[in-house]
């Protein structure tokens, strides 16, 4: 399951999976706490040269940021006419304000540099070693082998999912809103629940004729070469250049 | 329902991070390895849950489902719903990567408190009708407490979020209405088909005498 299409021979793509999760936590972190309009308007450069390095597929990322842009432009928009201030504009009881203005315009510019990097870093990733990254960056053990589980029968489950809407289909079952609707919901997941917890069990069961004893062994040792201490070093210059203009 | 990065205060997200991975370590203190499958398994339900649009009225919600997850897994809903946010932020952008931690609290707590609210009833055997009654509650409030959390965390972050948190707030009644019947009936099925799974104490503590009887012996759980 690889949750953005991309080439596998991107220069992102190549780099050590612990140097992705910590840049794309980083960039966030930094971006999320910025202000000034010099600031954000390097961010999202810098976004879409993330987006330069990582080739996610174009289509599935303009997607992901017009849901994300319709959902946040409601907000700003309703920022605009709450948050008082100086008058920008007037459209009978309507007032829009400077202030409210502005304050949208941050929160969008933010996430729209934001999703583009974390799209690039971490979405053309392999979901699989997203636990062992993190897990090497001092994750408890426990969560990374959670999110390994997770990610491995996600793909499972939708599929079994599938398999019941089919069945339900095959007897006319149509979705209204009405209680035998959300009874026979009700069932699907509870199916859902059962079958994967018994999954869940018979994994236990395979586990324990194999001797775990708490601890997954990685086929891909990570390793942090030349070209990873570059791109850190080039992260690490850009964000202290972010924080520089922040705080001008 | 999931808080984007860049909406809240420097304060707010610092604040209910730390909540967050309080709850995650008490989620994964005794935490056994062999029930590790079992949270990344409901994790997954979590997940596809999330992917289930019901309509409501001429729009469709989709189903949050932290209620049940709550009932099923107690203090482990932290590092569950810790996983599936993270993997919702990387691939949809529905929440944020800073602010994970605020979704993961606004999620998970309601989810916990549900568990001791509703859960223990579930612990000795009941009838589909009790079930039902119990599984609505912890899925109806588990929606309603996010819903008031998140709201609470938007004014905590600036008077201007005001109007958006009332919104936020009255579009959850329905989604609370649809998750209160799909979870009560979801539970009453379980109950129906697998009783063990919810007799089983899910904390990864041992169930106290005024839990209700230990589970049958013969069950998978108790066969090693």
């Amino acid at each position: 399951m690889v949750l953005f299409d991309a080439p596998p021979d991107s220069v992102i793509q190549r780099l050590d999976p612990r140097v992705r999760v910590a840049t794309a936590f980083a960039f966030a972190v930094v971006v999320c706490f910025s202000r000034s309009p010099d600031a954000l308007g390097f961010a999202l450069v810098l976004g879409f040269l993330a987006v330069v390095l990582g080739r996610p597929s174009l289509r599935q990322l303009l997607r992901a940021l017009l849901t994300l842009n319709v959902f946040l432009g409601l907000l700003a928009a309703t920022l605009i006419v709450s948050v008082p201030g100086r008058d920008l504009f007037r459209l009978g009881p309507l007032a829009g304000s400077r202030a409210g203005f502005a304050q949208g315009m941050t929160i969008l510019c933010r996430a729209n540099a934001i999703v583009p990097a974390v799209a690039s870093l971490l979405g053309t990733m392999e979901p699989a070693y997203l636990g062992w990254a993190l897990a090497g960056l001092g994750v408890p053990t426990r969560l990374a082998q959670i999110l390994a589980f997770m990610v491995r029968y996600v793909e499972v489950i939708h599929v079994e999912y599938h398999r019941l809407r089919d069945a339900m289909a095959l007897r006319c079952f149509q979705a209204r809103c009405d209680c035998h609707t959300l009874r026979t919901f009700g069932h699907l997941v509870g199916l859902l629940l059962v079958r994967s917890l018994e999954r869940a069990q018979r994994i236990v069961d395979a586990m324990r004729c194999r001797g775990f004893t708490g601890h997954f062994h990685v086929l891909r040792v990570f390793r942090c070469g030349v070209p990873d201490a570059i791109f850190a070093a080039l992260t690490t210059a850009a964000l202290a250049l972010l924080i520089f203009l922040e705080v001008q | 329902m999931h808080l984007a990065d860049g909406i809240l205060s420097a304060p707010v997200t610092v604040a209910s991070t730390a909540c967050a991975l309080a709850g995650i370590a008490r989620g994964l203190y005794r935490l056994e390895p062999e029930r590790v499958p079992q949270v990344g398994m409901m994790a997954a339900v979590f997940f596809v849950g999330s992917l289930i649009h019901v309509p409501v009225g001429v729009s469709s919600a989709h189903l949050v489902l932290n209620g049940l997850v709550g009932l099923f897994l107690g203090w482990a809903s932290f590092p569950a719903l810790t996983a599936a946010l993270l993997l919702q932020a990387i691939l949809f952008h529905f929440g944020g990567m800073v602010c994970l931690g605020a979704n993961v609290w606004n999620m998970a707590l309601p989810a916990v408190a549900g568990y001791y609210l509703f859960g223990c009833r579930l612990r000795r055997p009941v009838g589909r009708g009790m079930g039902f009654a119990m599984g609505a509650a912890a899925g109806a409030f588990g929606v309603f407490g996010s819903g008031v959390m998140m709201a609470l965390t938007l004014c905590a972050s600036g008077g201007e979020f005001l109007v958006p948190a009332a919104a936020v707030l009255a579009a959850h009644i329905p989604v609370m209405a649809v998750e209160a019947l799909v979870t009560g009936s979801a539970v009453s099925f379980v109950l129906q088909v697998r009783p063990e799974f919810l007799l089983s104490p899910s904390d990864g503590t041992p169930p106290r005498p005024e839990d209700g009887p230990h589970p049958p012996a013969d069950t998978p759980r108790n066969r090693s």
